[in-house]
């Protein structure tokens, strides 16, 4: 009988493994949430080139300053820009839905549960993925989210890419579909490998925001599972012992 | 007024409540077969998650709101601002799942060792109409947290009556409380999901275990123990359920919380299954997501109604998959009837059924697999030819059980 519950296990989990299939993106990362350095420059980072426009409505900057380690003068003193707002808000901005509608053609989204919804995955390409396209109304497009109304808020960081063949590959002689690789034209601020520390220190901060209690979770299971398996041996041991009268002939035969 | 006499040694409760009657009865001197096996811990372990089910969510309502503006926002203060309500809601949705796998290896035993044969007919049926209700239960919970997944599932399930004819679209309506799922279908879910079910539920819990304990479980190899008694009238080879099977159980309690506590503390989401990904997106009746799926332990019979993609005597293909799907769970309330077997176990059944529900048991896990990917082709004529499977197990088991040479079952458990 085991055999039969193994094989459904192994089912079940080749079943899961299906489930997780996502949008088609190019690298993958593994987001770090016990990486304080790192969400503390995320955090930094979003709060300057991000919540201008992307509210993250659930996430406290409070909650935040506890699992960062951000003592609350410096939260209150440098990640809190609106007067509005005070320590225990959520991170919202000053922007009005309809002005954005206006100015780009949909209002920004709030990104608490982003990381959940696309992955962490999509985000970090997205954030990666902005060239230089002179069809779009803001001169830019992206190679994850085509036709997206975002201008690339981290071109003073990054510089501007476009979309061009690799070195070798001749654009006449070559399909269409090879032709669209990223190429830095005008450099940032940072050199590349900086600029993709800084957006993996974005998405990991994302990736934390969109489910903090993780870090509780991390915290408290050790403890649960180190009590069910000492429960569990217990549990084994009292069985044993009951059952011993079982298989002693004589009785209840 | 005089009180209740008293008999020597008894309680006050004991002289004015059952108390010893009822422990005896169910517990104590309630004899069992001492070879029962590990497919048997699933019904404990079904119960657990139901109290687990219950308790959490008297909890969730405590701070769930729910309303259409209301509802996703408080899951997610849940999740963040209530004290330990992140592991009070993986709790519950991992429950949920859970109590759909122990359900389903519970059904399972139960066909396998036939433990749906008489005198057991009720306590399938009433088994059944529990797993029926829990569906609705199920179906239910998933649309409060409000989500994408939560509103577009609930949409293309409810719009499933307006196939029926005449009546249909007003039925469906009807269901709704509204032209479309909304806030007036949230409330609704709510009040039932919260109240009216969880009520029939621990009723016919009851009575399912009212009727098992009346007629005795059944064993791996489906022998009556009943019919083997001593001289104070105990089965020979029964044992009592307490304390035997209250510690067996338990080591089952203690290895079930283990895993289910590693997927609450580890996977709440299951990988995309208990918790849905679209479902990180609160609802929006202007945006239908690319890939509409219900929960994995409703694809099974989703797969079925997607099956049907051609009209047959006059019935067009949408109403031909509710009828096919309606079917599938309907065919289960009578296979008591439809079993002719002499033996009730697998043990002792012929190569015919063995390897039916063997083919079975692909059909089902197979079906759920297809229900949750996106349908394609392929994926159809799979879907088509394993609902097949599925059926042709129930009714071609008339024919089978009764053709096929059975091995004799020994009198005594054990000999």
């Amino acid at each position: 009988m085991s055999k039969w519950l193994l094989a459904l296990g192994l089912l079940i989990m080749s079943w899961m493994a299906h489930g997780e299939s996502g949008m088609p993106v190019s690298r993958s990362i593994s987001p770090d949430i016990n990486d304080q350095a790192s969400l503390q420059r995320g955090m930094k980072l979003y709060v300057n080139y991000c919540l201008g426009c992307h509210t993250l409505t659930y996430q406290r900057f409070s909650r935040a300053a506890d699992d960062l380690n951000i003592p609350r003068a410096l939260m209150e003193d440098s990640l809190i820009f609106s007067p509005e707002l005070a320590f225990n808000d959520p991170m919202h901005n000053a922007l009005e839905v309809e002005v954005a509608r206006q100015w780009w053609g949909s209002a920004p989204s709030d990104l608490t549960l982003t990381a959940k919804l696309r992955g962490v995955d999509w985000v970090y390409a997205y954030l990666l993925g902005f060239y230089e396209d002179p069809g779009r109304p803001l001169g830019v497009n992206n190679t994850v989210y085509e036709s997206v109304a975002m201008p690339n808020v981290l071109e003073p960081l990054q510089g501007v890419q476009t979309l061009g063949c690799p070195e070798g590959v001749s654009r006449v002689l070559s399909t269409p579909e090879k032709c669209r690789e990223l190429i830095l034209v005008r450099p940032g601020s940072l050199e590349p490998a900086e600029f993709e520390r800084a957006v993996y220190d974005i998405t990991n901060f994302l990736a934390y925001v969109s489910e903090p209690s993780r870090l509780k979770a991390q915290g408290v299971a050790p403890k649960v599972m180190i009590f069910l398996f000492v429960f569990g041996v217990l549990a084994y041991l009292l069985k044993r012992e009951y059952w011993k009268d079982i298989r002693r002939p004589g009785v209840n035969e | 007024m005089t009180a209740p006499k008293r008999e020597e040694g008894q309680s006050w409760l004991g002289a004015r409540f059952p108390v010893s009657r009822l422990w005896r009865e169910h517990l104590a001197n309630y004899y069992v077969p001492k070879n029962l096996n590990i497919w048997y811990v699933f019904g404990s372990l079904a119960l657990l998650v139901l109290v687990i089910q219950v308790v959490t969510g008297i909890w969730l309502t405590m701070s769930y709101s729910p309303t259409a503006d209301g509802a996703f926002a408080s899951i997610e203060y849940i999740m963040r601002d209530v004290e330990w309500g992140w592991l009070i809601r993986y709790l519950h949705t991992t429950g949920a799942s859970a109590l759909f796998i122990v359900m389903y290896l519970h059904m399972f035993r139960g066909l396998l060792y036939g433990s749906y044969k008489a005198p057991r007919e009720l306590v399938w049926i009433l088994g059944m109409t529990l797993y029926l209700i829990l569906m609705a239960e199920a179906f239910m919970g998933y649309l409060l947290p409000w989500g994408q997944m939560s509103y577009w599932g609930a949409q293309v399930i409810t719009s499933l009556f307006s196939a029926i004819p005449w009546v249909g679209p007003d039925l469906a309506q009807w269901v709704r409380g509204d032209y479309l799922v909304s806030g007036v279908t949230l409330n609704r879910f709510f009040a039932l999901h919260v109240i009216a079910l969880p009520l029939v539920i621990l009723t016919l819990v009851v009575l399912h275990i009212m009727a098992l304990h009346e007629v005795g479980s059944n064993n791996p190899d489906g022998i009556e123990i009943r019919q083997h008694k001593d001289d104070t009238g105990k089965p020979l080879d029964g044992i009592p359920f307490h304390p035997y099977y209250t510690v067996k159980d338990l080591l089952g309690v203690a290895i079930f919380l283990f895993v289910f506590c590693g997927v609450v503390f580890y996977f709440p989401e299951g990988g995309g299954l208990f918790i849905e990904q679209p479902n990180f997106e609160s609802a929006d009746p202007l945006s239908t997501p690319d890939h509409i799926a219900p929960v994995w332990y409703f694809t099974p019979f989703y797969a079925i109604l997607r099956a049907a993609n051609f009209s047959v005597l006059g019935l067009d293909a949408r109403l031909l998959g509710v009828i096919l799907m309606a079917g599938a769970i309907a065919i289960l309330f009578v296979l008591p009837w439809l079993d002719r077997s002499p033996v009730r176990s697998m043990r002792y059944k012929g190569w015919m059924s063995k390897i039916m529900l063997g083919l079975f048991a692909i059909s089902f896990v197979g079906l759920g697999v297809l229900g949750v990917l996106p349908s394609t082709p392929e994926r159809t004529y799979m879907a088509q030819g394993l609902t097949v499977i599925y059926f042709a197990y129930f009714l071609l088991m008339p024919f089978y059980t009764r053709w096929e040479a059975t091995r004799p079952v020994p009198k005594r458990v054990g000999r």
